[in-house]
């Protein structure tokens, strides 16, 4: 059986695993994908006869709760990876779980936040700010279930490599950790931009 | 304790003090959001805020700071085309100010 090469030792030329120089070139091309549609954002504003303030339509306080949900969910990601280095299973299972938790919490909060404006007839038709609203948000939103999948598989059946391959399962959860801070880092620009400015 | 554990020790206090950070730069922007400011100067303010939060999370969280040479040029050249992508459109936006697009 052919076995995927430089999992674990890094290779001479680039100084790196495989998986570490491949989870960086996804993440610049989703860096594109997300810029895109900021530039979506910032020509429909430009372009707009008015535009509403995000905080005139959006509810900032759960804005800022969910911001913090999410921040947190990266540090119980980092945490998690360096229980592992640490040698602490159990730890892991502790801080991923947590993670899981708090990306769970942030869709609820979402899906709650989504109902509201539906309540109210807004939809992404509505407006051209509901339009790029429900878009970002959306497709990050999509992210966070991406994200909650593979933290899923690293959770349970995955994470048997512990005992076979620990070293190569450090390196997945370190990978997996490198895309879910991605996800928080698009939070971070997306939440000052669209509730409040 | 070994060297190795006191190491992960100063790691985690790294991780809890990024996290602290962001809380705090989090509610500094919301606050700043409810002073009403002009809207360029809100505009700088949201972001600036907002890259020093991303800065810190790709430093510490992706370790960007003690990360492989090839992967800093890498990001570093995503940024200068996201940079580049949205000046673009801008300058087009502002060639075209007074025509209208859609009628």
């Amino acid at each position: 059986m052919e076995t995927i090469p430089y999992t674990v030792e890094p290779r001479e030329d680039t100084g790196l695993i495989n998986a570490k120089l491949g989870i960086w070139l996804f993440l610049a091309s989703e860096v594109m994908l997300f810029g895109g549609l900021f530039s979506a954002y910032i020509f429909l504003r430009l372009g707009a006869v008015s535009w509403p303030a995000g905080s005139s339509i959006l509810n900032v306080p759960i804005g800022t709760f969910n911001t913090l949900v999410l921040i947190g969910s990266s540090v119980t990601m980092v945490l998690s990876w360096a229980a592992l280095a640490g040698q602490r299973f159990d730890r892991f299972r502790l801080y991923l779980g947590l993670t899981m938790l708090l990306s769970l919490l942030f869709l609820v909060v979402k899906g709650f936040e989504y109902s509201e404006k539906f309540s109210h007839h807004l939809y992404p038709s509505s407006s051209s700010f509901m339009a790029i609203y429900f878009t970002l948000t959306g497709l990050h939103a999509l992210h966070i279930i991406g994200g909650l999948v593979v933290n899923g598989y690293l959770w349970g059946p995955g994470s048997k490599m512990w005992a076979s391959d620990p070293e190569r399962f450090t390196n997945r959860v370190e990978i997996a950790g490198l895309y879910w801070h991605f996800v928080d880092l698009v939070w971070i620009f997306l939440f000052p931009v669209l509730y409040l400015l | 304790m070994t060297s190795a554990s006191s190491e992960l020790d100063t790691h985690t206090r790294t991780y809890l003090a990024v996290f602290g950070a962001l809380a705090i730069l989090t509610v500094v922007t919301v606050t700043v959001g409810y002073l009403s400011l002009p809207v360029g100067a809100a505009i700088v303010v949201a972001l600036s805020i907002a890259s020093l939060k991303g800065a810190l999370v790709a430093s510490f969280f992706m370790h960007l700071i003690s990360e492989q040479k090839p992967i800093l040029w890498l990001m570093l050249l995503t940024l200068g085309l996201l940079l580049v992508l949205i000046f673009i459109l801008i300058i087009a936006f502002y060639d075209h100010a007074g025509t209208i697009i859609v009628a």
